[in-house]
């Protein structure tokens, strides 16, 4: 099966073929537009295009008079800053390679990478980065300068490696003074064949790998993506997302210089809500975990309104589920529920927009994982155009997206402009071609040729099937996707996700493959039930005494009951409805490896580290001992014994559909 | 970064034999310390010391009934705690003091009215030199509420805050006055460990940024030693300690006041 759509190219007609060529055209025809914003002493700062530019010519030129040269790479950790930013451009204006790190990855996992990259230059955004970098200096021969932004706490080191940012820039200045060609003709060196940046992706599974993306990868598809959703120069967005993962590049960098749009930065992590609510983007992303804290947050303040507000909070979300979305994809709706849904819109909708920062919003995506139909329908509703996206680093970002009038919570869209997607027959995995393969894993050639095959379809790694409209729908990891022993399909991934869409339930790891039937840990939710708890006066000290409650276990039997019944509805997958379950004393933690850093199960970790907890779901005891290591945020590590119970829960026969 | 480079200047207050009583009982006795420029000082010494009572001496809220207080040169016997303030004495206390109803930054700027000029009837128009005058102070806060980290909250009225977020709060209004000298009364008490890290950090900050002479109450041992470069104990109203903490440690009257022995 073989699913394509056109090929358009996604070349510039004017020939910019790398994002600093972007940046000085935008110097010149867009010279008093904002180009980013950052909030300092409370007060929004913009700088235009043009000083943008002039700031990005000054940094190049700085690092050029350190030393930096073409191909080198220049390591960048920190949040999502200005300077970060303009330091990507003067990297790439150079001919260098920017390589972003994630800000909190610990320090083993930044030498990790400025390592594997071989970097020579690094900038980070503070004392906190760069004192990580310090403390991995000695193991890293080949790192020569660090380069600081934010200068506080900096005042007694005396390290001869490090430099101020303004005094490179200040440098920079003098030099691009002296040489007044050298900044174009650098710049013009550049070709769309070049790598343009170097993402690590954090893997599920063994060390990261470095993605090479090239600038035609990355012009041409943020040049598609920008057609495809008519993005403009008057579009806003806040960049709060790591700048290390590839989306905030492409969204935040590249996109905003071939559109023209603004870009603003939070003051800080803590306060993005409101910055949100401040800026009220046009365009924004975000994993579905933002939607769902952002949906809680509104329910959770409902219910503490007032009797009439929240009635009427209530009677017209219950008129936006009727026929928001509906009228949102332009489809036919009553007169009756039109004219509720404006009044609607006058008393709930609007204002519960604004406070949400979305008043402004007309472009919305969400990607990452799967986001429960329910919290995608809430934004919907409302009148928010929120649309899904499926795709990867090696892809550049993305494979397919939503078109405006056609979505469907359950599945990704069709393939997107300029991507061939095909499905393997015997593994069912996704495969694609598209403007934005990448160029190669960094010093990695056989997991390169292990991913890209000689025709160039490339491997996703993703099982998915399409359905009748076109759509892809991603089930699950290929390789997780198993076989119970009797044969049939068994996709963890889709399991555990039904379930994670319970708000009791904070993660789910499931087990099935080369075993008689399904099996699942629970991690509880510690606000969800804790609440819950508190509402039906149940007394507990702890996580760990919480989850171990006779009470908390019945409420979780009967949310896997009700995927069970979900599940037996489809013939494909009747078979994997979950018999035993147990609910976990501690939760998952990146911390402790068994989450990755973007919360993804690390199932080899967690198999091996659980080992004795999943034979016992199958060997039929009611209960099971357990002794586990905690890592704590400082460092130290403790251990804790417990005794898990095991429950089972009721399955259900296959109910056909009628006819 | 080593403590070692910092410069500790002159004598910025020194105590001497001053002594406190409330009626029949003796708060403090015949106690005598300075405090140097740009040191951060620790008072320790078990419940009941005189701790707070000798901080609450410094800012003039006690009046003691003996011994004299000389700061910046100028020797004094009483001073009104108004007056402190406004000679750069500002502090913090032990049960928080905020203004709970009001917003973080309204609390902060509350720190710099000892700085304000503009009288009541040209605030209430807010116009020209009082217009000015209010942004100019707003600045200064808004950079102390950079440098404490507390942007999330500046708008959040303080009563809604959790504790440990409250004493930063506290610590901010206290650094608005710009003071010379910065007493905190038990700045870590009730905190959690991350906390107190977090606390440990800015005060160190504080005290490296700014120049801000530092004079603490604490509890915490091993904050008491991590962070400050002299420490003056206290046991039933009298010194029995004054070094730097590795001195202070091993001196065994200040052990036997922790660990007990006969009187």
């Amino acid at each position: 099966m073989s699913e394509t759509s056109g090929k358009p190219d996604g070349r510039d007609p004017l020939g910019r073929d790398t994002i600093p060529k972007f940046f000085a055209y935008n110097a010149r025809h867009r010279r008093d537009r904002p180009s980013i914003r950052e909030k300092d002493l409370g007060i929004w700062q913009t700088w235009t295009w043009g000083e943008a530019a002039g700031k990005v010519r000054h940094l190049a030129c700085g690092l050029a008079v350190l030393g930096f040269r073409r191909d080198d790479k220049l390591a960048i950790v920190g949040d999502n800053r200005p300077e970060l930013y303009w330091s990507v451009a003067a990297a790439q204006a150079l001919g260098g390679v920017p390589v972003p790190i994630y800000q909190d990855s610990v320090a083993d996992e930044i030498q990790y990478v400025i390592d594997h990259a071989e970097v020579r230059f690094a900038i980070a955004e503070n004392q906190e980065q760069v004192d990580k970098l310090i403390s991995i200096k000695d193991r890293l021969p080949k790192l020569e300068t660090i380069i600081f932004s934010d200068p506080r706490g900096m005042r007694h080191y005396d390290h001869a490696f490090l430099h101020d940012l303004e005094a490179v820039m200040a440098k920079g200045e003098a030099h691009d003074r002296a040489h007044p060609g050298f900044y174009d003709e650098e710049m013009a060196k550049g070709k769309g064949s070049d790598i343009s940046l170097i993402c690590y992706t954090s893997g599920t599974t063994g060390r990261p790998k470095g993605v090479m993306l090239s600038h035609d990868n990355v012009v041409r598809s943020a040049t598609l993506a920008i057609n495809f959703d008519k993005i403009s120069e008057t579009d806003e967005i806040l960049a709060y997302l790591p700048i290390a993962w590839v989306g905030d590049n492409f969204i935040s960098y590249a996109e905003a210089a071939i559109a023209g749009f603004c870009v603003n930065c939070p003051e800080s992590a803590d306060t993005v809500l409101q910055d949100l609510r401040e800026v009220g983007p046009t365009y924004f992303f975000a994993p579905p975990r933002i939607f769902e804290n952002l949906l809680t947050t509104v329910m959770i303040r409902m219910e503490d309104a007032s009797a009439i507000k929240r009635r009427m909070f209530h009677y017209f979300i219950g008129v936006a589920k009727r026929a928001g979305c509906a009228i949102l994809e332009r489809k036919p709706v009553s007169l009756t529920d039109r004219l509720l849904y404006a009044l609607g819109d006058l008393l709930v909708y609007g204002p519960l927009k604004n406070v949400l920062g979305m008043s402004r919003l007309r472009l919305a995506y969400t990607a990452g994982e799967a986001i429960g139909p329910d919290i995608f329908d809430f934004f919907r509703a409302l009148g928010i155009n929120l649309k899904q996206l499926y795709g990867q680093t090696e892809c550049t970002v993305y494979l397919c997206m939503h078109t405006d009038t056609d979505v469907n919570p359950d599945t990704v869209g069709p393939p997107a402009p300029g991507v061939e997607l095909k499905i393997d027959e015997a593994t069912g995995e996704v495969l694609y071609r598209s403007p934005g393969v990448f160029v190669g894993y960094y010093k990695n050639d056989a997991a390169t040729a292990e991913t890209k095959t000689a025709d160039g379809w490339v491997h996703t790694g993703d099982a998915g099937v399409f359905t009748d409209a076109g759509h892809l729908r991603i089930i699950d990891r290929a390789k997780d996707v198993g076989r119970l022993n009797d044969g049939s399909l068994f996709a963890p991934k889709y399991i555990e996700n039904k379930l994670k869409f319970f708000s009791h339930i904070k993660e789910a790891v499931a087990f099935g493959h080369g075993r008689d039937y399904a099996a699942v840990f629970i991690n509880i939710d510690l606000a969800a039930v804790g609440s819950w708890a508190e509402r039906n006066g149940i007394a507990y000290t702890s996580y760990a005494d919480l989850a171990g409650r006779p009470e908390v276990y019945d409420l979780i039997k009967g949310c896997i009951e009700q995927v069970n019944r979900d599940l037996s509805s489809d013939s494909s997958m009747t078979a994997s409805q979950i018999r035993r379950f147990l609910i976990l004393h501690k939760e998952l933690d990146a911390d402790d490896g068994e989450l990755t850093r973007t919360r993804k199960v690390r199932r080899s970790t967690i198999a091996e580290r659980y080992g004795t907890l999943i034979e016992a779901l199958y060997s039929g005891q009611p209960s099971v001992a357990v002794e586990s290591r905690i890592t704590f945020e400082d460092g130290r590590t403790g251990s804790f014994k417990a005794n898990l119970p095991i429950a089972e829960a009721a399955s259900y026969s296959t109910m056909r559909k009628a006819g | 970064m080593s403590v070692a480079d910092k410069k500790i200047g002159d004598v910025l207050l020194k105590v001497e034999n001053i002594s406190l009583s409330f009626g029949g009982v003796k708060a403090l006795s015949d106690i005598s310390f300075e405090i140097r420029e740009h040191e951060v000082l620790a008072i320790i010494g078990p419940n009941g010391a005189g701790k707070s009572s000798m901080l609450n001496c410094i800012n003039g809220f006690y009046h003691p009934q003996q011994g004299t207080i000389t700061y910046r040169g100028e020797k004094r016997k009483q001073m009104k705690p108004h007056e402190a303030a406004s000679h750069g004495i500002a502090r913090t206390f032990q049960n928080i003091a905020l203004f709970k109803g009001m917003s973080t930054l309204d609390n902060i700027m509350t720190g710099r009215l000892l700085k304000m000029k503009a009288g009541l009837i040209a605030s209430a128009f807010y116009k020209g030199p009082a217009e000015r005058e209010q942004i100019v102070h707003r600045e200064f806060c808004e950079r102390i509420i950079d440098f404490l980290e507390i942007q999330a909250i500046r708008k959040v009225p303080v009563g809604r805050l959790p504790y440990g977020l409250q004493k930063r709060v506290e610590l901010a209004r206290a650094l608005a006055a710009e003071p010379t000298l910065l007493l905190l009364d038990e700045p870590m008490a009730g905190m959690n460990l991350e906390e107190k890290q977090d606390m440990c950090r800015f005060i160190l900050d504080v005290n490296d940024e700014f120049g801000t002479t530092i004079c603490l109450i604490e509890h915490d041992m091993g904050v008491v030693m991590d962070i400050s470069d002299r420490v003056v104990v206290l046991d039933y109203g009298r010194k029995i300690g004054d070094g730097v903490p590795a001195e202070v440690k091993n001196n065994q009257a200040v052990i036997d006041a922790y660990l007990g022995v006969q009187h």
